[in-house]
């Protein structure tokens, strides 16, 4: 039990995914413009990369292993998990539409992203067992939601200063993402794997 | 003549990283010292520039509703062979790079060209016009690159460059110095804009002026 909470704390804080890793690059400075947005971006990524780790993995030992057709993983990740989306997509439309309102055009814009892709690689490399790949995409999505959404709080902030000219926009936003990184470095080391 | 403006707009008009702001997650992640960097850019020319010349030559057979899917795929057998060759020739590096090596399936820069233009386009001027933006990909690499290992290590491609009475900040080649270093950078490169504007203002200015 130790050892699934420690890998969730690692995955989610300590290797956070965008701060440490640098994954999702895109969509942390896209979406993060205002809280709610970001909030609900925040559960359709946790919830997402969840579902298709999952898929992958299945897909990895029962399909790909048996046949000695690892090499071809990268492939066949980025088309299922494509293709996985699309129909998650349509499944909301037809039976939730209230939650295709509010979530429709987030699932789609995380369909190829490397955040989506990257949990699966890692699980992979890493080979880790069903449970410990879920426990693994359940922390990467929330450290990526806590992320995404303390960086839009700072950056609504962040209207009402006064920044010099030339940083404006994206450029006071990377710097903004330098100092939470910053204070994300802080915890580095803390769980040794 | 045609050919080398479609080569030489991507060098710096519309260079990848620095004017699209695409594919940062890569210029973060491997731009720690300028092997990588280098590594990394060349790669990513070999992947955009042979994924423009198979959406090209397949771009009549290819139906523009199917279109995404089988870039997608195009792009991601094109990386699986890139890293089989890296594995095999340069595993040093092959290590390095990691993780991001795979999540090349994924830069918006090479979806984006084969959408914008190898769709539209005859296979030489794909072919050149990948290889460009494959170029200017490469040069805003090395620059990051170059920046963080000379302040973060005090070296420059593996060489030492400044003294012993150096002390380089450490942080600039951690995960927030990059950061750190694009913000200065896109606010750099606002700045230089900015005044070429005002430059070219004035000059219009004066020669209304004088007629």
């Amino acid at each position: 039990m130790t050892e699934y909470f420690l890998l969730f704390l690692s995955a989610a804080i300590v290797n956070n995914f965008v701060l440490s890793r640098y994954l999702g690059l895109c969509i942390f400075f896209g979406v993060s413009k205002n809280f709610h947005a970001s909030s609900s971006m925040g559960l359709a990524i946790i919830s997402i990369i969840t579902m298709s780790s999952m898929l992958t993995w299945v897909i990895e030992y029962f399909i790909l292993q048996p046949l000695g057709l690892y090499f071809l993983r990268m492939i066949v990740f980025v088309v299922v998990i494509a293709v996985f989306v699309q129909l998650l997509e349509m499944v909301i439309k037809k039976f939730m539409p209230t939650l295709y309102n509010i979530w429709g055009i987030y699932l789609l814009l995380v369909a190829t992203n490397c955040v989506i892709l990257g949990v699966p690689i890692i699980n992979s490399e890493e080979h880790f067992n069903f449970i410990k790949s879920t426990v693994n995409a359940l922390g990467s999505g929330t450290g990526f939601a806590i992320a995404l959404i303390l960086f839009a709080s700072l950056r609504e902030k962040l209207q009402f200063s006064d920044v010099p000219k030339s940083l404006e926009g994206l450029g006071i936003a990377f710097i903004l993402a330098g100092m939470l990184a910053l204070a994300f470095q802080g915890f580095s080391g803390m769980i040794p794997l | 003549m045609n050919l080398w403006k479609e080569f030489t707009k991507g060098l710096i008009v519309e260079n990848p990283i620095f004017r699209l702001a695409l594919s940062l997650c890569p210029a973060l992640a491997v731009t720690s010292n300028v092997y990588n960097a280098l590594g990394m850019g060349l790669t990513v020319m070999f992947v955009i520039t042979c994924n423009n010349m198979s959406v090209s030559f397949f771009r009549n057979v290819i139906h523009p509703k199917v279109r995404v899917p089988v870039y997608i795929i195009s792009i991601a057998t094109i990386v699986t062979v890139a890293m089989l060759v890296l594995e095999a020739f340069l595993p040093v590096l092959f290590k390095e790079l990691g993780i991001y090596l795979s999540l090349v399936v994924v830069f918006a820069i090479i979806l984006a060209r084969a959408e914008v233009f190898a769709a539209k386009n005859k296979f030489i001027p794909a072919m050149v016009d990948g290889l460009g933006m494959g170029a200017g990909f490469t040069i805003g690499m090395v620059t990051i690159g170059g920046i963080r290992e000379i302040i973060g290590n005090g070296s420059f491609f593996g060489y030492q460059l400044l003294g012993s009475w150096y002390h380089p900040p450490l942080i600039v080649v951690l995960a927030p110095g990059g950061f750190i270093v694009i913000g200065f950078i896109i606010g750099a490169l606002n700045l230089s804009e900015k005044r070429k504007k005002e430059k070219m203002e004035k000059a219009a200015a004066t020669a209304g002026g004088n007629i």
